[in-house]
């Protein structure tokens, strides 16, 4: 890689999240939930960040607010230079094209009354990119190259296993020829032997077409198998970012820690160490406040409850680590 | 296998099928294996490999148009296939308990958990139901449920899925079961609750002495937790055998090829099984895996394989290891 600073793909600066609470008379807004509040990470053109964390972390939010699916609180995205957020609608909309998603569950992201033909399509002929006879080779190439037959074009998605659903899907994301794709919790539906041929496919599309992922998954196997660099939630917030090697082999922050140390690695021969986490996580409407990790952390000191924990940075340029937390404050 | 004395539930050529309007689906088929005190053997496969299907077999759940053909299902010596319902139902949740993967479905929402859990025990040890309440709040403390006295009022939807997962297990275990049959017990939870849950179970199992028939498809949990594995694909048992032959010298195709799929450490590219696992009515004749197999020979569409010991206590269901047999 080149040292010469080319900017990010996707960059995010204190972006955050959250949803009213309405409750009693007239619907009065009585607090918050703050599902994503104040995260920052870059993402490079070709690169695939993995984004994991427990359910209620804020990892789908995230995934949604950067394609403005969901209208951000307060923060920055930039995409190649241009602020998403201060754009008006037609020129998100153009935007977008080269932004896309895949959901996690084939079987509901899927109109049930489209052909495929026509989900796949629906896209190009949104923007006018494609029509007649244009339209319907480039929806038979996307097929193909998803690893379907051309032929399946006009049948409808209660035909096809989730498996080939969740490949409908991606060609779908693939027709605008986009340069980022969110792919959230997108193998985490299917069978052990249909993950690892859909995770081979999003490796070779990545490889051909330059894509960068955020790859949203909880399972902590396949994120380190696919990421290049990996960012961890815990109710809202960051709590570190490292390349997938050093944050699996060295984590720094101790929520990282214990999840990895929970994660079950498929080989009896492996044993883990006994330090398992105590308690639920927290609830994103009244957070902890200091470090939200605090009320489970096992080397939680005075500070961390009042005070939020400042960023420290190990490492430098690509092996650049993240990590948010007072026990490494002190020693950098 | 270790010595018959102490085996708790014994299943021999279990057959379920499904009548329906398409036709039969033999939706399990042949499959075999015991369980001793104290011992946790795992029912890996994908879905629709019929792991579900065996352990509702084992409850005696099995209801229209599902019917069991054939085979024996012993607790402790007594046969439980053909049991009538009421004889059934004194068995259910006394003598073998079950925990299910929803958590959040399987409690009924308008009964507190006290009532939930002290129903077992007025049904099965005929207490009345104040003197069962001090019975749960011993079985609350049992299963990690901090401030138990709090507890015991509220109602399901005031707790989280790895409380509502304890409370479960307390249900499953209320009576002391010979056998916890734990259906995907993790699969719907985080990974740090999973571990609080699959060390719980460890520890009561080390407490009680139970035995635990756990149903997944996850891998790593099996690798952990696990004494004994058998691999089902398309309602067969493919191999059978200890948790780190399993890992370590898988014999039978599919489990290798199951093992190369997963993403670990280490695996630079992935490779997958090609093809998707077939559905009931489409299984191939012979053996079910041929289809996809990359060791396939001619004789495999022709005759399915038996299980057969390759080696003490690992049994293969794949013609690679019985070619004097093979037609």
């Amino acid at each position: 890689m080149k040292n010469a600073p080319t900017p990010p793909l996707l960059s995010v600066r204190n972006l955050k999240k959250y949803f009213p609470i309405s409750s009693g008379f007239f619907s009065q807004v009585s607090s918050w939930v703050k599902a994503v509040d104040d995260i920052s990470f870059d993402i490079d053109a070709g690169e695939t960040l993995g984004l994991v964390g427990e359910s209620g972390c804020g990892k789908t939010t995230a995934g949604r607010v950067l394609l403005r699916l969901l209208e951000p609180t307060d923060g920055t995205i930039h995409f190649e230079g241009n602020n998403l957020l201060k754009m008006g609608s037609a020129e998100l909309r153009r935007r977008r094209c080269q932004m896309q998603i895949i959901f996690q569950d084939p079987y509901s992201s899927l109109n049930p009354r489209m052909t495929v033909g026509n989900i796949v399509g629906e896209a190009l002929k949104v923007h006018g990119i494609a029509t007649g006879i244009e339209l319907e080779q480039r929806i038979g190439k996307l097929l193909d190259r998803v690893g379907l037959s051309p032929s399946y074009r006009s049948r409808y998605p209660h035909e096809f296993s989730g498996g080939q659903r969740q490949r409908i899907g991606i060609a779908r994301a693939l027709a605008l020829h986009p340069k980022f794709i969110v792919c959230d919790e997108a193998v985490s539906a299917l069978d052990v032997s249909i993950q690892a041929q859909i995770i081979n496919l999003l490796c070779d599309l990545q490889t051909e077409f330059n894509l960068a992922y955020l790859f949203i998954s909880h399972d902590l196997n396949v994120v380190q198998h696919i990421a290049k660099r990996v960012a961890v939630m815990y109710v809202g917030k960051i709590v570190e970012i490292a390349p997938a090697k050093t944050l699996f082999n060295s984590p720094k922050h101790p929520y990282t820690q214990a999840l990895i140390a929970a994660n079950p690695i498929p080989n009896p021969s492996i044993k883990h160490e006994a330090k398992l986490l105590e308690g639920d996580v927290p609830s994103p409407v009244n957070p902890p406040a200091g470090c939200r990790f605090h009320s489970r952390c096992a080397n939680a000191m005075e500070k961390c409850k009042n005070l939020e924990p400042p960023l420290t940075e190990f490492g430098k340029g690509e092996a650049k680590q993240l990590v948010w937390c007072h026990l490494h404050t002190s020693s950098n | 296998m270790q010595a018959k004395t102490d085996c708790v539930l014994e299943v021999n050529n279990l057959h379920v099928s499904f009548f329906t309007d398409r036709g039969k689906l033999r939706v399990v088929q042949n499959v075999a294996f015991n369980i001793c005190a104290g011992e946790t053997v795992a029912l890996v496969g994908e879905s629709g490999c019929g792991k579900s299907v065996t352990a509702l077999a084992i409850m005696g759940l099995i209801e229209e148009p599902g019917i069991i053909t054939g085979g024996q299902i012993r607790l402790k010596g007594q046969e439980l296939v053909g049991l009538p319902l009421a004889k059934y139902q004194q068995i259910r949740g006394h003598r073998i308990g079950m925990i299910f993967q929803e958590p959040m479905t399987s409690l009924n929402p308008v009964f507190k958990i006290g009532t939930q859990i002290g129903e077992v025990l007025v049904h099965h040890s005929k207490m009345t139901e104040r003197e069962a309440r001090p019975e749960v709040l011993r079985l609350l403390k049992k299963v990690g449920i901090s401030s138990p006295h709090r507890r015991i009022d509220q109602y399901p939807h005031e707790l989280s899925g790895g409380m509502k997962q304890r409370v479960m297990i307390a249900i499953a275990l209320a009576c002391q079961p010979d056998i916890l049959i734990a259906d995907e017990p993790t699969t719907a939870l985080d990974v740090t609750i999973q571990a609080q849950i699959l060390r719980l179970l460890k520890q009561l199992q080390d407490d009680m002495g139970m035995a635990i028939l756990l149903i997944t498809h996850n891998l790593g949990v099996v690798a952990h937790f696990a004494n004994r594995v058998v691999v089902m694909y398309a309602g067969e048992i493919a191999e059978h055998t200890d948790v780190r032959t399993l890992f370590h010298k898988p014999q039978h195709p599919y489990t290798q090829a199951l093992l190369k799929a997963l993403p670990i450490p280490g695996h630079e590219r992935l490779v997958p099984i090609q093809g998707t696992v077939p559905m009931p009515l489409e299984y191939p004749s012979g053996c079910r895996f041929c289809t996809r197999c990359p060791a396939v020979m001619k004789c495999c569409p022709q005759k399915s394989p038996s299980l057969q010991k390759i080696e003490p206590c690992h049994y293969v269901a794949c013609w690679l290891y019985q070619m004097k047999n093979a037609p």
